[in-house]
């Protein structure tokens, strides 16, 4: 489904016996971008900004777009094993990787399991971590609509969120919103969003740089549980950003990037 | 024709200022249980419980109770408590649970134990049914939506394997693992209980249920989609190989009979009002979007004729009526009148729709005591045995007359020794495999 006017093309490729939707776009040394709990939203600002430097990696997870997800995969690990195996067979090595809310939390599983996967790792507004105080915010108690507004500190005030969140979704919107919200239902119903056994083993990442970026108003993650990761990830790096919700990488796009490409290069 | 009697025994609080047209609007999961008084609680637990009995004694076949959870519509979130009461305190009727939530609870071997039980102590007198149960449910006991369909059948085949097969066994499947299967309870109804399916908008359920053979209950749906919904068992078992009837349908609607044409409308009005089920057709109170779409609780788009009308019910600004009381009496999903008036209505219905089991839903919303035993008392001298004659004359067989599974007319089994302490006897028929 290449097309010639978009910065970006999407293929179906097959890999660890399943075919994966993969968009790609940018130039460079390749950059995996692992999606949040709703699905890829489409090529944004903080997408063409990195494509600059970056041929960007985004794989639709298993469930999440227009192809069945896998029915042995029933949690977050099995997800994660399942993604280390996809990414042997993309030739993806050790690869700069950011991972954004749920997305985060997958890609902090993979690491546990083989650190070495990446280059570096960027964790944005990450699941997987029961926020010592606060706590995640329940999506599947809400549409999807209410629940894309929550994640902005000021969604009226965000150019993009009407592209992410239009009025009047369309069909083909809402459809791919409740296959994300399943897939998504499957891999966090419980223990809702998070894995207690996480925190600890996290210690594996010491040698892999990773920064932790989180909006200061995070109303779906909140930040006590960055703060988590970045105690239990020894050398990680913490950034929080001001006026900014669960979504830094659209609500705060130029910041985010400015962080992201100074901690790649 | 089966006849049973069910209300879904709001939490009816006049002083809360909530439920509905007569208060403030409620909506699913958005009011606090802070409120609940327990003075209140146990008064209405007995008083349902009373008209249960009363509606034994004035001739209904079959005592429904249903279970939600979290909600003040349905009291009943330990449904197999009430069920266990009335297995001791009632003689004849038929206890029909429509149903467990099968899919919410992780271990189905406390249900194989609790409802072989409830088959003793009432001598064999339950019908054990099954539900999804709605997004509400799987709220409540945070069970995972996704995999509803797929516990759904996991747990019915496990509690039909423990009732029949000798233990000790092993269960290894997909969601439910046990290594010593040995309950130390079977139950009285050989080879076990009958199980019958409710239903409201999935195509799967309604399929899975012909496919077993099993009785499908519809619920408080409309006329024409109910009718579709049912030509699709008939043809499903048609193509399955056996002959489906009126014994293997059964609907359920809002009927209440009163003195006074005058009263039977005061009351009938009190359906739509209360806290009463936002999910079905009709009822007051909005219902949940989210819960509507719960990840993978039912198919998108594997839904039945009736789920159009379901749909129509739920959603709308809170307080807003998914149809007025008028348009339900006009649809015959209400009748509420005399018996002179109300029989031709349930006549047509009968005739429209050819269920072999039917269930009066009355009581309800904001209807009090008085109301509901007015009606109790009608319905025996004079409703349900002129519709016992219609039944006769338009063929409606049901599931105790006419086996389900097999098309075979059923024999009355020979009186049996109920309840100790009523040293009465009855001529309730028996399933036979």
């Amino acid at each position: 489904m290449t097309t010639s006017t978009e910065p970006w093309t999407e293929e179906i490729v097959e890999v660890a016996g399943t075919r994966l939707q993969l968009v790609k776009g940018g130039s460079g040394a390749p950059l995996l971008i692992l999606h949040d709990e709703l699905g890829h939203p489409g090529w944004l600002h903080f997408h063409e900004a990195l494509a600059q430097q970056h041929t960007l990696y985004i794989p639709f997870h298993p469930g999440f777009g227009r192809l069945e997800g896998l029915d042995w995969i029933t949690n977050m690990r099995d997800m994660a094993g399942w993604y280390l195996d996809a990414l042997d067979d993309l030739g993806l090595g050790p690869v700069p990787a950011i991972g954004l809310s749920l997305g985060g939390w997958l890609a902090a599983e993979m690491a546990t399991m083989c650190p070495g996967q990446f280059k570096q790792l960027v964790l944005v507004g990450a699941m997987g971590i029961r926020p010592p105080s606060g706590q995640i915010y329940d999506m599947f108690l809400e549409v999807a609509k209410q629940y894309l507004t929550v994640g902005y500190f000021n969604s009226a005030n965000t150019p993009e969120f009407q592209k992410i969140c239009p009025d009047t979704p369309t069909p083909e919107q809402a459809e791919a919103w409740e296959m994300a919200r399943e897939e998504a239902c499957r891999l966090g119903w419980r223990p809702y969003m998070h894995y207690p056994s996480l925190p600890p083993l996290l210690r594996r990442l010491r040698k892999l740089p990773t920064l932790i970026v989180w909006g200061r108003q995070d109303a779906i993650v909140p930040l006590s549980a960055a703060e988590v990761y970045h105690t239990s990830i020894p050398g990680s790096q913490l950034v929080v950003l001001d006026n900014c919700g669960h979504h830094p990488e659209i609500e705060q796009a130029d910041e985010f990037v400015r962080h992201v490409q100074a901690f790649l290069s | 024709m089966f006849i049973g009697y069910f209300t879904e025994r709001p939490y009816q609080d006049p002083k809360s200022g909530y439920f509905g047209a007569t208060g403030k609007p409620i909506m699913d999961l958005a009011v606090s249980n802070d409120m609940y008084d327990p003075e209140l609680g146990a008064e209405l637990y007995n008083r349902y419980l009373d008209e249960k009995i009363y509606a034994e004694e004035m001739g209904f076949d079959g005592l429904m109770l249903n279970e939600h959870h979290g909600t003040p519509f349905c009291m009943g979130g330990a449904m197999n408590v009430e069920a266990s009461i009335l297995a001791r305190i009632t003689h004849r009727a038929k206890i029909v649970l429509l149903g467990n939530i099968i899919p919410i609870w992780d271990d189905p071997l406390w249900l194989v134990e609790q409802l072989a039980m409830i088959d003793l102590i009432s001598r064999g007198r339950l019908v054990s049914g099954w539900v999804r149960g709605t997004g509400r449910e799987s709220v409540a006991h945070n069970a995972p939506p996704h995999y509803n369909w797929e516990r759904f059948q996991e747990a019915h085949e496990f509690i039909v394997k423990a009732w029949t097969t000798s233990g000790p066994f092993r269960w290894e499947g997909k969601h439910y693992h046990f290594r010593h299967v040995n309950p130390w309870v079977k139950p009285y109804q050989k080879p076990h209980p009958p199980i019958w399916l409710p239903g409201v908008v999935s195509r799967d359920s309604l399929l899975w249920a012909a496919k077993e053979r099993i009785p499908y209950i519809m619920l408080a749906t409309e006329m024409e989609p109910t009718k579709q919904a049912f030509q699709l068992y008939h043809d499903t078992a048609k193509e399955l190989g056996y002959e489906s009837g009126p014994q293997n349908i059964g609907y359920l609607w809002k009927v209440h009979v009163d003195e006074t044409e005058e009263l039977a409308e005061q009351a009938g009005r009190k359906y739509v009002q209360g806290p009463s089920n936002p999910f079905l057709a009709g009822n007051e109170g909005t219902f949940n979007p989210a819960l509507a779409t719960l990840p993978g609780l039912t198919s998108r788009t594997r839904v039945l004729p009736t789920q159009v009308v379901a749909t129509r019910a739920r959603g709308g600004a809170a307080g807003v009526l998914g149809r007025p009381y008028e348009q339900q009496i006009a649809d015959y999903t209400i009748i509420s009148g005399t018996p002179k008036t109300v029989l031709p209505k349930i006549r047509h219905v009968l005739e429209y729709i050819r269920p072999g089991s039917i269930f009066f839903w009355d009581g309800d919303g904001a209807m009090t005591h008085d109301d509901a035993m007015r009606s109790l008392r009608l319905m025996g001298e004079e409703v349900i045995p002129a519709i016992r004659d219609m039944a006769q004359e338009l063929e409606l067989p049901g599931p105790f007359e006419v086996d389900p599974a097999t098309g075979t007319r059923l024999e009355a089994a020979p009186v049996t020794a109920q309840n100790a302490d009523s040293g009465s006897g009855n001529g309730a028929p028996e399933i036979k495999a």
